[in-house]
């Protein structure tokens, strides 16, 4: 069943088109790798999905799970199941990062109308998750993302994505800034979220990431617009033969 | 001098005021003595405007204009409105000190627990001591300003309390102020004596019981705080939102002192804290933080004058304000470092955060340096929130207000974080918790 559909979609940023007409349909169960040179649109794609503002739609459509994602706010479509691991995790000083998870995770189970976690269950689920990300517990007491490494950022956003169990996980370039051993941390963890209800979108710009976890699909992103769509062979070709014949597209 | 100013809208002379409350007001004759001297000081110089310096920002004549009669002593019923404000507000295992409507309140306060750590009287039966001749000090201030003159003329009760030296007091001491009445006035001053080397932990909460409404506070506090001392001293400005407050804290420390302020205003139509803190003694150290939430059309002002009149000494200070609506927040700090005070170190932040395109905050940093060897400054900001932090946690799954929230209790963090005591601070935090759910 399809999860995700982004149809015709165009996108302006301060007057300027940023999405041309881009068009992709994620189904459930599935992992879609978006590659693409820097400044082809994919940061945009992914902020419009999570209802971040300052862009203009001005066509298209994305729907979510059938329902128009448009027209929710972004707390609304992280309740329903989006999750975006943002290429660049913001610090929020003051904000200890054990009280943002469990406050982010009781509202969106509020919206759902489930119970919220009693605290025991609640610090047991991010003790066992944080473990397996080789996150010391003592990072969790930090305010939000701050004096937290590259690497540490990256997999704090995997750890929420864990916590929050979404349908859908869009992660903008996870592999920046990521040495070998840290990339292996964070892929062993979105593997391990991988599951037939769930599908994934992994945006990068290097086949690397792709060693790691490894998609069904591949698109290949251009100014603006999906320009090839293929299997994961797909990636190979592109590591080999470059972005360069997709510039004049 | 324009004396013509000082009559009511109503036409009424404010000197009605002094007359109609006089017989409620407690002292032999040589203090009715300098109650009069300190009204007619009040008289003559009228409610503060903004043609005075000091009063630039809070004009307490166009916020306020008239004083309010003086509050009837508290009946049965009153009493028992106060008891549930002392219930609901109530530190756990503080010491109460309760005035009800501007009279102490024997009965709500825990007299007993503390008569056996401090030496406790009321104001109002040290000023009626017609044995002591000295009772007339306890009206008198460094300052003399129009507020503070009104206060010592009207003053009808308030705590005289003297820690010995050494003592370490076992649980903090809440000096309670509750108001009960409508469109009145309280007027209380109260001394608090702390002894060298002494611990204590003294905490001033301001608040409305039902039915409260439109009253006016007039509130001085004499504090003198002896060389080794270590003090924690509170403030909780929680008033009804129609209510105006005017707190004065006059505040002389010792040598080697820790002294760690705090003052939050989270209500009142009107309300200014003005401190005046003097370091008198070498080598203490002064943490003074404050924080504003105001919301609505609510004015706040928040007044510090810090004065290094010796050397070596350190002072911090840290200020929060969040302003929402059409909401206005002063924080007007000074620091005067006397020609002595070599190797004075004092610092002070102000920070900001405005939640509306109609919310103000005006900040009036002073140095008055006449030393050379020094290290003072100030910094401030004043922003919005951060859109891309709200984004972030909006992205998470929290609703815009609860997001805003997390931001804003984040923003005054740095200020209650200076609180050292977990249960104290989880208090304040609770406050600041009930001001944000009271956001529309
Ligand atoms: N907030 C913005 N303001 C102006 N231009 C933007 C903004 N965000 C993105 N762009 C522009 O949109 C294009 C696509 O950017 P982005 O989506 O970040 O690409 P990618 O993630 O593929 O590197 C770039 O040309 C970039 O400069
Ligand atoms: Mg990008």
């Amino acid at each position: 069943m399809a999860l995700l559909e982004v149809k015709d979609l165009k996108v302006r940023v301060e007057e300027r088109e940023i999405l041309h007409g881009l068009t992709l349909t994620v189904n459930e169960g599935e992992v879609h790798a978006i590659m693409g040179p820097n400044g082809s649109g994919k940061s945009t794609l992914s902020h419009v999905i999570a209802g971040k503002p300052g862009y203009e739609v001005t066509d298209g459509q994305i729907l979510f799970k059938g329902e128009d994602l448009l027209e929710m706010s972004p707390d609304e479509r992280a309740a329903k199941g989006v999750f975006l691991a943002f290429q660049y995790p913001v610090e929020i000083p003051g904000v200890a990062t054990m009280n943002f998870l469990r406050t982010a995770l009781n509202a969106q189970r509020k919206a759902r109308g489930e119970d919220e976690y009693s605290t025991p269950d609640f610090l047991k689920k991010v003790r066992e998750v944080s473990k397996s990300l080789n996150i010391p517990q003592d990072m969790l007491k930090r305010g939000v993302n701050v004096g937290f490494s590259g690497g540490e950022k990256k997999r704090n956003e995997v750890l929420q994505m864990a916590l929050f169990e979404p349908s859908l996980c869009i992660l903008d370039e996870m592999d920046s800034g990521l040495d070998i051993d840290a990339l292996r941390i964070a892929a062993d963890g979105v593997n391990a979220l991988r599951s037939p209800g769930r599908a994934m979108v992994v945006i990068t710009h290097y086949q690397r990431l792709l060693n790691y976890i490894v998609p069904d699909v591949v698109h290949v992103m251009s100014k603006g617009r999906v320009v090839k769509s293929g299997a994961k062979d797909l990636a190979l070709e592109l590591e080999a033969s470059g972005y360069a014949q997709f510039e004049d597209a | 001098m324009n004396v013509a100013v000082a009559k009511t809208g109503k036409g009424r002379a404010v000197s009605d005021l002094f007359a109609s409350a006089e017989g409620r007001l407690p002292g032999a004759p040589d203090v009715i003595a300098v109650r009069r001297e300190a009204f007619e000081t009040y008289e003559r110089l009228g409610l503060p405007h903004r043609r005075i310096e000091e009063w630039k920002y809070t004009d307490l004549r166009a916020l306020v204009g008239e004083m309010l009669p003086l509050a009837a002593a508290p009946d049965a019923d009153a009493l028992k409105r106060a008891a549930e404000v002392v219930k609901a507000h109530a530190i756990a295992g503080a010491r109460k000190l309760v005035l009800v409507d501007g009279v102490f309140a024997a009965d709500l306060s825990d007299v007993k627990a503390l008569a056996s750590e401090v030496s406790l009287k009321t104001l109002r039966e040290v000023l009626a001591d017609e044995a002591n001749p000295a009772a007339g000090d306890l009206l008198q201030t460094a300052s003399t300003d129009a507020v503070i003159s009104l206060n010592a003329a009207m003053a009808t009760d308030g705590v005289v309390v003297s820690v010995a030296d050494g003592t370490h007091l076992s649980a903090p001491v809440q000096l309670i102020h509750i108001a009960t009445a409508a469109g009145a006035s309280a007027f209380t001053r109260s001394h608090l004596r702390i002894g060298k080397g002494a611990r204590a932990t003294i905490v001033e909460t301001f608040v409305a019981a039902g039915k409260a409404s439109g009253y006016q506070v007039n509130d001085a506090v004499i504090l003198w705080i002896g060389d080794n001392a270590d003090i924690a001293h509170i403030r909780l400005m929680d008033d009804a939102p129609d209510a105006v407050n005017i707190s004065s804290q006059f505040v002389t420390v010792g040598a080697a002192v820790k002294l760690n302020f705090f003052n939050m205003t989270t209500g009142a139509a009107v309300s200014r804290l003005q401190g005046f803190i003097t370091l008198a003694g070498e080598g203490s150290e002064l943490s003074a933080n404050g924080v504003n939430l105001l919301q609505k059309t609510e004015h706040g002002d928040t007044t510090l004058v810090v004065d290094h009149a010796v050397p070596n000494c350190v002072s911090r200070e840290t200020f929060r304000a969040v302003i929402d609506d059409r909401a206005h927040s002063v924080f007007q700090g000074r620091i005067i470092v006397r020609p002595d005070a070599q190797k004075t170190d004092g610092k002070m932040m102000t920070r900001a955060l405005l939640l509306s395109d109609e919310a103000e905050a005006d900040n009036k940093p002073e140095l008055e340096i006449f030393a050379d060897d020094v290290s003072c400054g100030h910094g401030a900001t004043a922003g919005a929130l951060d859109d891309s932090l709200l984004f972030y946690l909006k992205a998470r799954g929290l609703p815009e207000k609860q997001a805003q929230a997390l931001l804003i209790q984040a923003f005054v963090g740095e200020a209650i974080e200076q609180i050292a005591d977990d249960g104290l601070r989880e208090h304040v935090i609770g406050i600041a918790e009930r001001w944000l759910e009271r956001r529309s």
